[in-house]
């Protein structure tokens, strides 16, 4: 009887192991959010100690304080920038979304049309683009077009090399199962391999999206000119020339933030569509 | 029943028709000399003939590379005889068949329900015009429950199920099943091989199956095709005669123990040839 009791009670038991796990999980959860923000404010911190202790010119090396006050007084000339460069990279994603997507799906269909065009795709992804813009900005008359041009060639090749090899990863067996059905080419593009491809293509796009951003920064560094409808990259030139340093600061400040909310964003797709099946977007149970 | 086991037990046999089921007479699937070679050189069938009646469980039984995987391809129509002939009864040109595969082969992206919609909805057929069907398939394998799941809240052998029932919907002449429940437990493959027995009694599907266990094959079928390798090749045919429905007190009949040991003779015959 009370040795039942007594199992029956162990049964319940927070044992030591388990309740370190617990301690662990709980400090994770925490350190999650709690460390990077830890992290970058002893880091703001300590940039700002150093500016005043060495009496650093805001010339040379602005204070936190100082890049916040320019951020928010160049407002207006820093976010007309940031849409310039946001439009160059949104646009440069989706032609590299359609241009990579669509040429898997021809490789995919036709042997003969990826050993043709592969090889050009590898040349265009291993030649750095600073050494490719100058001479697009020769040939293209449009700015935009060139910089359009210019972020593409960096963020197509990892869609399409992903999607590529998602379209052929799918399940033989299922493939044999649609050919003893009768499927159409057509219907085991839609129903099968795009399907089973989508994992992979939205990993390449997590990558092509931070790309798209370096690509179209980049191009407006090659680019140069400035006036109106200028991005990012040339306000920070300019304000080199300048030696405005708050405002380089403060441009630079912002291109990290909307490589950062690309990626997120990004990420946040990825989990909408995968998160029902894929194992990438599952949680485990313990 | 002393002279059907001593009939079962003779090696080789010649090939054995025993049907409970009576047909028409005209086989739905007859294989004449199939023989199939890869790259020119592997002999992977020589020679099979084989026919296939209305109501047969044909098991296909034998060692690794005797070719019962390749036969089952050939009868799907994924692979071509290099010589031989495959007709099907009623002068089709295709075979109506559903497929199990070893795996459940299931699309991880789609739910239950609409894996089981994928061979009509590759005919053509919207899901609304054939929701019954896929009901109805999803309802004889047990799932009837489980339409909005997906693929991977489900068990092995409910994975195996979903399988199945993919493989009925489309209400074929001639089920192929290769090892389906090779990869399953002892446990959940006992009650699949049960409830595969009870939905054919339900339905009176013809079934060709895979398989290299000799218990599945004896308990399953009315016609066990024993194989040989190298090259790959029918050695005898068995029949076993017990009549269906076969529930699990089968098992422990002496009939199921000697055709079991005949099953196993022929199979290290067809090792020891091989």
């Amino acid at each position: 009887m009370t040795a039942t009791q007594e199992a029956e009670e162990a049964v319940f038991v927070f044992d030591a192991e388990e309740a370190a796990r617990a301690r662990q999980r709980r400090m994770e959860r925490f350190g999650r959010w709690a460390l990077p923000i830890i992290v970058v404010a002893l880091t703001i911190w300590g940039w700002d100690r150093v500016i005043v202790s060495n009496n650093i010119p805001h010339y040379i090396l602005p204070r936190p304080g100082l890049v916040l006050e320019t951020l928010i007084k160049d407002w207006p000339i820093l976010l007309n920038a940031l849409l310039v460069t946001l439009q160059t990279t949104v646009l440069a994603l989706a032609v590299a979304v359609i241009g990579g997507v669509g040429l898997a799906v021809l490789f995919t269909q036709s042997k003969f049309i990826e050993m043709s065009f592969y090889p050009y795709a590898v040349i265009l992804q291993v030649t750095p683009v600073v050494s490719i813009a100058p001479l697009i900005f020769i040939y293209v008359d449009s700015k935009t077009v060139g910089l359009l041009i210019c972020a593409w060639i960096v963020a197509f090749f990892p869609i399409l090399s992903n999607t590529t090899l998602g379209l052929n990863s799918a399940d033989h067996n299922l493939r044999d199962l649609f050919r003893i059905y009768g499927a159409s080419r057509w219907q085991q593009l839609r129903l099968l391999r795009l399907p089973a491809a989508l994992p992979y293509f939205l990993g390449g796009l997590r990558i092509a999206g931070g790309l798209a951003l370096i690509g179209s920064v980049v191009a407006e560094y090659v680019a140069g000119t400035g006036g109106v409808g200028s991005g990012l990259a040339f306000t920070i030139l300019e304000a080199g020339y300048r030696l405005n340093i708050p405002r380089m600061f403060a441009a630079l400040l912002l291109i990290a933030g909307v490589g950062v909310v690309i990626f997120m964003a990004l990420s946040f797709l990825s989990w909408a569509l995968l998160h029902k099946w894929h194992e990438s977007a599952l949680k485990r149970e313990v | 029943m002393e002279d059907l086991v001593t009939g079962a037990a003779q090696i080789p046999a010649a090939p054995a028709r025993s049907r409970p089921q009576t047909g028409d007479g005209a086989p739905i699937l007859s294989m004449r000399h199939v023989t199939k070679v890869f790259g020119g050189k592997v002999m992977a069938l020589e020679g099979m003939s084989l026919d296939i009646h209305e109501g047969d469980f044909v098991s296909l039984l034998g060692p690794s590379g005797c070719g019962k995987s390749t036969a089952l391809r050939l009868v799907a129509g994924l692979i071509r005889p290099t010589s031989g002939r495959i007709d099907w009864g009623g002068g089709q040109q295709k075979g109506d068949i559903g497929v199990v595969f070893q795996e459940p082969t299931l699309m991880p992206w789609a739910t239950v329900a609409q894996n089981v919609w994928l061979p009509l909805r590759l005919r053509g057929k919207s899901f609304r015009s054939v929701e019954a069907d896929v009901k109805e398939a999803l309802d004889l394998v047990g799932l009837g429950n489980f339409l909005d799941a997906y693929p991977r809240e489900l068990s092995g052998g409910m994975k195996m199920r979903v399988s199945i029932a993919r493989a009925l919907v489309t209400r074929p002449r001639l089920i192929l099943m290769d090892e389906p429940f090779a990869a399953l437990d002892e446990i959940t493959r006992h009650k699949l091989n049960d409830d595969l027995l009870a939905l054919r009694a339900r339905i009176g599907a013809t079934i060709v199956f895979v398989t290299h266990s000799v218990f599945e094959s004896v308990f399953l079928s009315n016609r066990i095709v024993v194989m040989a390798a190298r090259p790959g090749r029918v050695l005898t045919e068995l029949a076993v005669e017990a009549p269906y429905p076969r529930a699990d007190e089968y098992r422990s009949t002496p009939d199921y123990a000697h055709h079991c040991g005949a099953a196993t003779a022929a199979l290290h015959q067809a090792m020891g040839e091989g």
